[in-house]
């Protein structure tokens, strides 16, 4: 089973992120902000982190340049996971090397599109 | 609350006359959902009472209206991926080859509010960008005048761009207005909307090359269902591609067409009777 990592603040939005990446058959590990993702990620490369924006000590876009530094860690799909939802944080994600890109608020519909566009689930899975 | 089953009957009979859609017992539910928003804009105080109204009146932009509401369909970009990989990769490079100074035409049937003629647009586009020019017209027909609005307009909220579309494309094809989000003029201008009804004359949109109808006929009954499919195969040209719902096909519908991997081609006409040899 692959594992995502979903970083976020709010207990909130990884309770309801886990439920539906369950549904999805991944083994869900949850981190509060960019600094204790990035310390799991140095023990175990995920397959695909989902990824606020916002948080305290570290931000979810210093993350992922930190993430896309480390060695093996050009390897997991990031989607990003935020409110932010203008074109110049979209395209500064992309930049940092983010795969794809949800704007909260967001359902499982919404997130398993994403997945798919993403290349971590196939059209017929879904 | 509660709807009659004289104006039930009615209704059913206008909107099947108008559109092709048989409105069944099990689609009850959509009546509630989807007129309830058109009888509180016509100060009514239910959807019976709307559907009564629409009957004694014989209120013909009141029944335009609730065909209307009754026929739209889902739609989202790239809606089930597949066919869109396919254009892009076979029907479309196929025929290219087999028309190296003309331009293909293509026919969304029951497009909505965009989202299918607009991804074919933007799969056009991302082809064009590759360095493999595509000339292309891409007519886009609803029965819908309310849908088409929206349609024209471009305009998607975040929720709809976030279904089917991959973000790089957002980024490279839209723009933020407000909340909402438009769509390029570049990609917008290869599109140009008309409300049809299926149930029409196909001749004057003249001929294509491709035609999309997807979960158009799911509603239609077999018969409207197979002349419906019978017009379109003349309308297409003899190495065209028809491409249906993921859920349809025209096998056991009609002999029109033969099913090619994901999408219809014609058949050849029928060969006209051998003479009887003495």
């Amino acid at each position: 089973m692959r594992t995502c990592l979903v970083v976020d603040d709010s207990r909130v939005i990884r309770k309801v992120a886990r439920r539906i990446l369950e549904d999805l058959r991944f083994r869900v590990e949850e981190a509060g902000d960019g600094l204790e993702a990035l310390t799991f990620c140095r023990k175990a490369m995920p397959e695909a982190v989902l990824l606020d924006w916002n948080m305290p000590v570290m931000s979810g876009i210093d993350f992922l340049r930190a993430l896309r530094k480390e060695r093996g860690g050009e390897s997991p799909i990031v989607v990003f996971c935020t409110t932010e939802n203008d074109i110049d944080h979209i395209s500064e994600a992309i930049k940092a090397g983010a795969d794809e890109y949800i704007m909260k608020p967001f359902d499982g519909d919404i997130l398993q599109s994403k997945f798919i566009e993403a290349g971590l689930l196939t059209h017929e899975a879904a | 609350m509660g709807i009659a089953d004289a104006d039930m009957t009615f209704i059913a009979r206008e909107v099947k006359a108008r559109s092709g859609q048989v409105i069944g017992p099990d689609k009850l539910y959509l009546l509630e959902t989807r007129l309830a928003p058109l009888a509180r804009k016509e100060t009514l105080a239910s959807v019976g009472e709307l559907l009564t109204a629409a009957r004694l009146r014989r209120d013909e932009r009141l029944i335009w209206q609730i065909t209307d509401a009754l026929t739209t369909n889902e739609t989202h970009f790239f809606r089930d991926r597949q066919p869109f990989a396919l254009l892009r990769d076979r029907i479309v490079p196929e025929l290219q080859q087999a028309r190296p100074q003309g331009r293909v035409r293509i026919w969304c049937a029951g497009a909505s509010t965009g989202q299918e003629p607009f991804s074919i647009a933007l799969m056009l586009d991302e082809i064009r960008a590759e360095g493999r020019g595509v000339e292309a017209e891409i007519v886009a027909t609803d029965i819908s005048e309310r849908v088409l609005e929206k349609a024209r307009a471009g305009l998607y909220s975040q929720f709809e761009v976030q279904r089917g579309l991959p973000i790089r494309m957002l980024v490279r094809h839209f723009e933020k207005v407000g909340e909402l989000w438009r769509i390029a003029d570049r990609i917008r201008a290869m599109v140009r909307f008309q409300r049809f009804n299926m149930l029409d004359d196909l001749r004057p949109l003249g001929a294509f090359d491709i035609v999309l109808c997807r979960n158009v006929l799911g509603g239609f009954d077999p018969d409207a269902r197979r002349a419906t499919l019978e017009k379109v195969a003349a309308q297409l040209a003899p190495d065209g591609a028809l491409i249906l719902g993921a859920a349809e096909s025209t096998v056991g519908v009609t002999d029109a067409f033969m099913p090619e991997g994901g999408y219809y081609r014609r058949t050849a006409p029928p060969a006209p009777a051998a003479t009887v040899a003495a």
